[in-house]
């Protein structure tokens, strides 16, 4: 008996030992720390954006905005959205950065260091808009596979760089070139060193454009990292895919550049209209060219209570792709009555346009402030969701927010 | 003759779960007096990687809540084969917000083995796909959405 009461006691002792370490343990964890197998790095801080951001994917990296962190006229970065492909380059040294220009269609292959590009070739700053072709997926059904992206995948930043036109010339264009390609050091998820995360382009016309610029600064400063630095392609109006990160190479093409991302359902849309959730077969499906009209109420926040007899400021940005928009409308009832408000000119082609206007409301209740802007084509936001297509892109319905009246 | 054998078992375990016992003792006593002494040696900005290196082995798959804690996947029948086919190369996230049909889950599975490097999954495949149309169910959203998750606040001016 009494050595059985032993043991017990030894046991019990033993173990309570054993759960009061656990505890300490415990309790010595709960200070801040995270298991080294758990820490993620914290992208705000690693990207300096703000903590309202919404972190879509973590591998690779995907960061949108939410309506009102949009409400600067020039997009500060830390409310730009963060859309990669590929694993962000780790070690970049902007001395002995290259730029190469080659392709079929190339007169001489040229290879330009990027102090030589920043000294040859004039300046110019544009504020353009950058909008991800998938923005506003999220409300496609049936749904369409990809990042969830809702209203804060677009930004207006001011790029400064030299024309891509300016580099494309020197180096010699013949007569049979029909589109760019761009190329960049950014490795595959897969870490497979013969795949290139993203390469994509657009055709001549666009690459002639005077707005088309490589960047070398973002609002004023080196573009930050996550952003393309130390050298990035931009190109307002259209997906913003095709304004290309971290770009060494651009081949000028004989024909449609065929990188990755350019085939198949990537950026692409059905060339005709299908049902939702209809099969399109790849040799069905268009490449997006100009982003469509659309706009976004980027002041108040959506959920605001506001007292009877106030009256409301509202304001927002609008953009119409390669267009202007033409004219910006509001609604507090579901669409029913339109009132038409002021829209300023752009800054400069391709950047986005501000409205501002003071609403008034007839009475308590719940209401949702619809905005709808028109391009200079009278093409109007839908109300709707637009044409399904598989990969849920160019979702320009009306942007709406929620307001209480008591 | 049995009766002995078996007396002479039990004996035998008794001692070994008193050595045992005694190992433990030892051990986490020992470990007690260590901490005694070196209080600060468990906190976080103190460099100790033998901690760090039991917390990667303990925690690598530790669940809470019904919740994978390091990819945020549900605890389901198939859930470790999700964890360990479908977030090598990318995030969890990417496999939870988005919400299809075990057709279009299989579609791009061969999607992915196609362009991106995914290894054949084998019987794994009606596992993994279950898992996910189970789990992760496509919502219906019609032409729009009412407005949802509002966070109201008075606006001040």
């Amino acid at each position: 008996m009494k050595r059985r009461e032993f043991v017990k006691k030894a046991t019990l002792s033993s173990f309570v030992a054993l759960i009061g370490t656990e505890l300490i343990f415990g309790s010595k964890m709960l200070e801040g720390y995270t298991p080294l197998a758990l820490q993620d790095p914290n992208p705000f801080k690693m990207f300096k954006k703000n903590k309202e951001m919404i972190v879509l994917n973590d591998k690779p990296w995907n960061i949108e905005a939410q309506a009102h962190l949009l409400d600067d006229k020039v997009t500060p970065n830390s409310s730009m959205f963060i859309r990669n492909n590929g694993l962000v380059p780790e070690s970049i040294d902007s001395k002995t950065w290259t730029l190469t220009i080659d392709g079929e269609s190339v007169k001489k292959t040229k290879t330009y260091s990027l102090v030589e590009l920043k000294s040859k070739f004039k300046h110019h700053t544009y504020q353009l808009t950058l909008e991800c072709g998938g923005n506003g997926r999220s409300e496609f059904d049936p749904p369409a596979k990809g990042n969830q992206w809702t209203v804060g995948a677009v930004h207006c930043a001011s790029w400064t760089g030299i024309r891509l036109r300016d580099v494309l010339e020197d180096a010699g264009i013949k007569s049979n070139a029909v589109y760019v390609g761009y190329h960049a050091i950014d490795k595959h998820l897969s870490m497979d060193p013969k795949k290139e995360p993203i390469s994509r382009g657009y055709p001549m016309s666009k690459a002639l454009q005077d707005e088309t610029i490589l960047a070398f600064r973002m609002n004023g400063c080196d573009i930050p990292l996550v952003h393309g630095y130390p050298l990035r392609l931009v190109a307002g109006g259209w997906p913003a895919s095709v304004s290309g990160k971290w770009v060494n190479r651009i081949s000028i093409r004989n024909k449609v550049h065929d990188g990755t991302k350019m085939n198949g359902t990537a950026y692409r849309i059905p060339c005709k209209p299908v049902a939702p959730g209809e099969k399109v077969k790849d040799d069905d499906m268009c490449i997006i060219e100009s982003m469509p009209v659309k706009s976004i109420i980027t002041y108040p926040q959506t959920g605001a209570i506001i007292s009877q007899g106030k009256t409301l400021n509202i304001r927002g940005h609008a953009w119409a792709g390669e267009l202007e928009v033409a004219k910006m409308e509001y609604s507090i009832d579901f669409g029913s009555t339109w009132t038409t408000c002021d829209i300023k000119k752009p800054t400069n082609r391709l950047a986005w346009q501000h409205f501002s206007v003071v609403v008034d409301f007839p009475d308590v209740g719940y209401y949702e402030i619809w905005a709808r802007a028109t391009d200079t084509n009278d093409v109007s936001q839908p109300m709707l969701l637009p044409g399904w297509n598989p990969k849920g892109y160019l979702n320009n319905a009306c942007h709406r927010i929620a307001i209480k009246v008591r | 003759m049995l009766k002995e054998e078996v007396f002479r078992i039990q004996v035998k375990k008794v001692y070994q779960l008193l050595i045992l016992v005694l190992i433990m003792f030892a051990i986490t006593g020992g470990g007690l007096l260590y901490y005694l002494n070196n209080p600060g040696v468990f906190d976080s900005n103190s460099k100790t990687e033998t901690l760090l290196a039991v917390s990667i082995e303990e925690d690598e798959d530790r669940i809470a809540n019904g919740v994978h804690v390091r990819t945020g996947l549900v605890d389901a029948e198939g859930l470790m084969l999700v964890v360990n086919n479908c977030t090598n190369c990318h995030s969890s996230k990417l496999v939870t917000q988005n919400r299809m049909s075990a057709d279009r889950w299989n579609a791009t599975i061969e999607w992915m083995q196609e362009t991106q490097n995914l290894w054949d999954l084998g019987g794994n495949q009606e596992i993994i796909v279950n898992y996910l149309v189970t789990n992760y169910p496509p919502q219906k959203k019609g032409r729009r959405m009412a407005l949802i998750n509002i966070d109201w606040y008075e606006l001040e001016d």
